[in-house]
């Protein structure tokens, strides 16, 4: 059995969640090749062929050129997968790979499973097992879902070349936003989520915050939504915090705000719904509307 | 111009999951459906697209899915659009992404439509397929998980959201398919009058098998809710009582109260 891997690299760097692919490989007990759209200085640190191509001839984006050169490595390979993660170039990518190599594809997996892979689905509430039918599979795996693997060594480059037409130019990248606290360096984080109800309901967020002695945070539906600054999301878009406290009001829990926060000390969460994925990462749920329990509590730890 | 938006139908994320009879999705019983959020971004979109170029482009709204998916076509057609088709498919959720991209295409081979606008995935399913796979079925150039779009003399410019905040511009030319995430817009909420207008507007039906023309590539085989991991405490109950144990456990397992 053979995976072929897809790396990703942005601004000339391999993106270290790269060698998630090389774990999610170790655990289908796949061989493996990949593939790079990068330069040299990219290369990832394994012993195995890695099929580089320019990126400064073909882009770091440029979708109609980069599904050729994963299709070019494919008709070498002769892989049974084609691996992808389950991120902004991943899920762009993978789908025109699947419709050049008329394959099935199976998105933002988290588990093997028999004859198939599981994949979340209802907002990460539940899960699916779906079987691929026909080959090559192309996959996109969720991000943390395998543990990275570092095999070590010095790649057997194959230089990859493709032709075609591209039709979209790439105008380069645009830093992130920075305004407002460094919740990084915040001991608690109180956050508001769409539970909140409503933007005149924040005071109650931030009165908590202030008798913890914390900073206030967001989900990404509050910030979308303009009840708060963009500089006060967490999640993958947004901040990656690790307080020592974390309380979570009125956050479902997208596997984005998720992977922004789990590393927190300890955390609360105050959720309507007992089923809700926040409940996966906190130590507490409290099961409440955030409006009639953070009042309560703000109120309690005044005393 | 044409353009299209393509709307699915789904059920309220807090709702209670149970498997269907077959075990392998949803059971229809006891939920509450409405548009896919990402959905309504792609509609404001395009309204928007057609109040900046002074209602000149008809807006074709297009759902695949059973009788229900009616109630999302109406509120799409109050936010704005001219006209909808209804794919009917009582099957529709047994299909996989490529053969609901299919459908999709099969619709709009012939319609020349200048932009598509989808969502980048669904609540429900979350593929994050759908929209790729119509623009690579069509032949259109596609942009994804875009956050800002402009539009002027038949070339769009649009960000695209990646990790850790960055976003990247790209430039292409219509036609082009758009697939829109949270925060593109704010998408508005229908009025009365508005409301009332869309009722009158044209809804065709075109049964799935006149569309349908590929085998499956996925076969779904289980739904079931996630193995529980964490041992996280979950308090339930009076309010009161709620703060009580709270507090007695942030004063024992954290340092925050000292």
């Amino acid at each position: 059995m053979k995976a072929l891997l897809v790396g990703e690299c942005r601004d000339g760097k391999l993106l270290e969640y790269s060698y998630e692919l090389f774990g999610f490989a170790s655990r289908l007990g796949a061989e493996t090749a990949m593939v790079l759209i990068g330069t040299e200085g990219a290369l990832p640190s394994y012993g195995g062929t890695v099929y580089l191509a320019d990126a400064g001839r073909y882009g770091e984006y440029n979708p109609d050129l980069h599904k050729r050169l994963v299709q070019a490595a494919v008709e070498r390979e002769k892989p049974d997968y084609v691996v992808f993660l389950h991120t902004s170039y991943g899920w762009d990518l993978a789908p025109r790979v699947a419709a050049l190599l008329k394959a099935p594809q199976v998105s933002e997996v988290v588990a093997l499973a028999e004859g198939g892979f599981e994949r979340p689905c209802c907002s990460q509430k539940m899960r699916q097992v779906v079987k691929p039918v026909g080959a090559p599979v192309v996959l996109t795996l969720q991000g943390g879902a395998f543990p990275a693997l570092v095999p070590g060594g010095t790649p057997q480059q194959e230089p990859l070349e493709a032709e075609g037409e591209a039709r979209g130019e790439f105008l380069g990248y645009e830093a992130a936003v920075r305004k407002g606290v460094d919740l990084t360096r915040a001991e608690v984080i109180v956050s508001a989520g769409r539970g909140v109800g409503k933007k005149e309901n924040l005071p109650v967020i931030a009165e908590l915050a202030k008798v913890l002695g914390g900073e206030v945070g967001a989900s990404r539906p509050v910030v979308d939504s303009g009840w708060m600054e963009a500089g006060a999301q967490v999640g993958v878009t947004g901040q990656t915090v690790s307080p020592k406290l974390y309380v979570a009001c009125g956050i479902s829990g997208a596997i984005q705000h998720l992977a922004g926060m789990k590393k927190s000390g300890f955390i609360i969460a105050i959720n309507k719904d007992k089923d809700a994925p926040i409940g996966e990462v906190a130590d507490v749920l409290v099961v409440a509307d955030v409006m009639q329990f953070v009042p309560a509590l703000t109120a309690k730890l005044a005393k | 111009m044409k353009i299209l938006v393509c709307v699915k139908q789904v059920p309220d994320m807090e709702s209670r999951f149970r498997p269907d009879a077959a075990g392998v999705w949803y059971a229809e019983t006891d939920l509450a459906f409405r548009v896919n959020e990402y959905d309504e971004y792609a509609i404001e979109q395009a309204v928007l697209l057609k109040e900046q170029l002074g209602g000149e482009p008809e807006i074709t709204l297009l759902s695949v899915g059973p009788d229900r998916v009616v109630e999302a076509i109406k509120k799409g057609l109050a936010m704005g659009a001219d006209r909808a088709v209804h794919v009917r498919d009582p099957e529709a959720h047994l299909k996989d992404p490529f053969q609901i991209a299919s459908i999709i295409a099969a619709y709009a081979k012939g319609e020349a439509f200048g932009l598509i606008f989808t969502g980048m995935q669904s609540l429900d399913r979350g593929s994050t397929q759908v929209g790729v796979a119509v623009a690579e079925a069509l032949g259109y150039p596609c942009v994804t998980t875009v956050v800002a779009f402009e539009y002027a003399d038949g070339t769009v410019t649009v960000k695209r959201e990646l990790e850790g905040g960055v976003k990247g511009t790209v430039r292409l030319k219509a036609p082009a398919l758009i697939t829109c995430q949270l925060g593109l817009n704010q998408p508005r909420y229908p009025t009365l009058p508005n409301i009332m207008k869309a009722k009158k507007k044209e809804v065709s039906v075109i049964p799935v098998e006149q569309l349908l023309q590929q085998e499956a590539r996925l076969v779904p085989a289980q739904f079931s809710a996630p193995a529980k991991k964490g041992g996280g405490v979950i308090l339930e109950g009076e309010v009161a009582d709620q703060v009580d144990r709270l507090i007695g456990i942030l004063r024992d397992k954290t340092a925050v109260l000292r």
